[in-house]
């Protein structure tokens, strides 16, 4: 898929700056060039949708960064009385800011489920996914301090909440959370510092985007048939002007969503408690992080014990890394895997459910289902995958992607007429 | 075989959290009322703040609330056309009835008080300067109203949670709502602070207004419920000033984008066909 560029510039002055800096050739054979597998579905454009969710935020967060104080005492005003009133637009800006982190993470999830589902984890691509994950868990991290940062009584409260997990590690635990907070509680210090990583991380997920597309190149994209490219010009077709358009539409009807969330409900995913402004002394009655960080919570709370808590969770993210030697399977896509297409479904409600128990106050009950929804994440990896990689039977998949494309056709033009 | 025994727990599981859901929803809501729906003139997708009614609504926090609570935003914000529009004289001479304290001292080096512009704050009660100082006196610090209405929220329950952000069905009026009901919620005239809305039913705040408590000028009944209603719509405005410009420019670029989208499908069928 990669190799030496074969773009020669029209003019003069474009082959004197191309034989100094072959810019203009690396874009060429990676995005216009480019052979992409002709039979991809829209599940393809998220990739596209995230790059532009990443120079969204970074746009806006560095424009609020602007006008924002991250002190403890000036940072819930220069937010909701600065940022919000007397900036012009500024209320659009940071609208677009917490509304846009929330559907980069919707688009990262669908993405995510996209991998599991066609095997886009498989060899050549183990290095990819794991830059993916890396990419993850970034991303969350960066979600994490940026919530912190308006100090409201939400953003207090989880701040103190996430950086005590450290406190849970054995002997030095205690010495890492003062350090991390730069106090004996969350405080100034802490927010100043949330500041100064938020506005660094941003930029580190950019140079591990620039990997993942790198990788991508190099492996291909996977697609819904999961059966790889055997002959270029049958396969495939040029990046442009066929994927940019697609991207670009899917693209299109994700800003229909982003605009209705920004102009209409741009309060719908805030917690209002996170208007008050944080007080050390006040804990809100129900503390829960935002929606795409709720499954992790559900599963820290639903083990009662704080070190064994804190294990599940982080390996709850590390058990995503090691999928491609779990998952066996020579078979990539669900679509000729029945049996891993049920489990995946399953394992997508345990998500939802894990989530919607991560909002709610953990009763008995419910910390009981907790628990064995938490059991049933892990199974999916641990026990569902290998098991099904040696047991199941799947169904036969088609001998190339032009063939699988043209019985699709087929199908079709039958079924019509 | 696994596949059915797995689909079963699967089932049984979701019935007995429903089921239990259910009944402590029922229990509930006996217990501790939602506060009703009311229609506000700035819900849903083209609604907007109605300009007497904040003005009526700042005359009740003026003549009422501003005893005990601070409201922290500039006088100028009032002269706001997408808001209670006062003119801009009219601010400044509501802003001179009130004293403020100078940022930097005099040339003699005392700090000194002047008659407030429309640029400075709306300044807290006099009697209160600071949380603690209100909650000295008062037992609990009156809380202040410039985000409150964004503050207050109630639990909606599955599934209306994932309604409300429908359009058609959007509900962003929750704070709206709870101002309303807990004016009107003092339901035992033996005990002022007893509030039926109130999550424990005991609130610190004694039953703050009553019918003809404030002369409205503009013909709208004296009642309770009409006060209660203007508050809460002033309170919106005020944690939410950009509402109407919000809904305006959305409402452009909502049909820029079906627009946009639409042309993008076609023009993608078209490229694409070239290809089958």
């Amino acid at each position: 898929m990669s190799g030496p560029s074969t773009y020669v510039p029209k003019s003069a002055i474009g082959r004197w700056f191309e034989s100094r800096l072959p810019l203009m050739g690396l874009v060429h054979s990676s995005f216009i060039a480019y052979p992409v597998p002709r039979n991809l579905n829209y599940m393809w454009t998220f990739g596209a949708i995230l790059s532009f969710m990443l120079v969204a935020q970074i746009v806006t967060g560095v424009v609020l960064a602007m006008h924002y104080i991250p002190s403890a005492t000036e940072a819930f005003s220069s937010v909701n009385d600065g940022i919000m009133r007397d900036v012009n637009y500024g209320w659009m800006i940071r609208y677009m800011h917490s509304n846009g982190a929330s559907l980069f993470f919707l688009a990262g999830y669908i993405h995510m489920f996209r991998g599991l589902y066609y095997g886009s984890f498989k060899p050549p691509r183990e290095v990819l996914w794991i830059i993916g994950v890396i990419i993850y868990f970034l991303m969350m991290a960066t979600a994490f301090m940026g919530y912190v940062l308006p100090w409201g009584s939400m953003s207090f409260a989880g701040a103190t909440v996430i950086t005590n997990l450290t406190s849970a590690i054995p002997l030095v635990g205690n010495s890492i959370a003062h350090w991390l907070w730069g106090g004996f509680a969350v405080g100034g210090p802490t927010l100043n510092r949330f500041f100064s990583l938020h506005y660094l991380l941003p930029f580190i997920i950019a140079a591990f985007v620039g990997l993942h597309i790198w990788a991508l190149h190099v492996a291909g994209q996977n697609n819904p048939d999961g059966v790889e490219v055997k002959d270029v010009e049958r396969d495939t077709v040029a990046f442009t002007p066929y994927a940019t358009i697609k991207d670009v539409f899917g693209l299109s009807v994700f800003l229909i969503l982003y605009a209705w969330l920004v102009f209409y409900i741009p309060n719908y995913l805030l917690d209002a408690d996170n208007s008050n402004i944080a007080n050390p002394l006040a804990t809100p009655a129900h503390v829960v992080p935002e929606w795409y960080l709720l499954p992790f919570y559900a599963m820290l709370r639903a083990i009662p014990n704080k070190l064994m808590g804190v294990i599940v969770l982080f390996s709850a993210i590390v058990v995503l890394a090691v999928i491609p030697w779990l998952d066996r399977s020579p078979v990539k896509s669900a679509k000729y895997r029945p049996a891993y297409r049920f489990f995946f479904w399953v394992f997508v409600l345990i998500c939802i459910g894990l989530g919607y128990l991560g909002s709610q106050e953990p009763t008995e009950g419910l910390a009981l289902i907790a628990r064995i929804f938490t059991f049933g994440y892990f199974a999916f990896f641990l026990i569902i995958m290998p098991v099904l990689s040696f047991t199941e039977k799947t169904r036969p998949i088609p001998t190339s992607i032009a063939d699988a494309v043209l019985t699709k056709t087929k199908t079709a033009a039958v079924t019509a007429g | 075989m696994i596949r059915v025994k797995f689909s079963a727990l699967a089932f049984a599981a979701v019935a007995l959290v429903a089921a239990s859901a259910l009944a402590a929803l029922a229990q509930d809501e006996a217990e501790q009322p939602k506060p009703p729906r009311q229609d506000w003139t700035f819900s849903g997708m083209f609604g907007i703040y109605d300009k007497a009614q904040l003005q009526r609504g700042f005359q009740v926090y003026k003549e009422v609330c501003s005893t005990c609570h601070a409201l922290s935003i500039p006088f100028r914000t009032l002269a706001d056309p997408d808001g209670p529009g006062f003119t801009e004289d009219q601010v400044k001479t509501l802003a001179a009835t009130y004293q403020v304290t100078n940022a930097e001292p005099n040339e003699k080096g005392e700090i000194f008080k002047r008659p407030a512009t429309p640029a400075d704050l709306i300044p807290r009660p006099e009697a209160y300067p600071n949380d603690q100082a209100a909650a000295a006196t008062l037992g609990k610090a009156p809380p202040d109203m410039a985000l409150l209405a964004k503050a207050l929220k109630y639990e909606r329950g599955f599934p209306w949670f994932v309604f409300d952000a429908l359009p058609g069905l959007e509900y962003q009026e929750m704070g709206a709502d709870y101002i309303h009901a807990i004016l009107t919620g003092y339901t035992k005239p033996d005990d002022l602070q007893w509030n039926l809305y109130y999550p424990g039913h005991k609130i610190a705040m004694p039953q703050p207004i009553t019918n003809g408590a404030v002369d409205y000028k503009d013909g709208t009944p004296p009642t309770l419920d009409n006060y209660a209603k203007d508050i809460a719509a002033f309170l919106s405005w005020a944690a939410e000033p950009n509402l109407t410009e919000r809904k305006r420019i959305g409402l452009r670029v909502m049909i820029f984008l079906f627009v946009f989208a639409t042309l993008l499908y076609l023009t993608k069928k078209r490229i694409w066909e070239w290809v089958h």
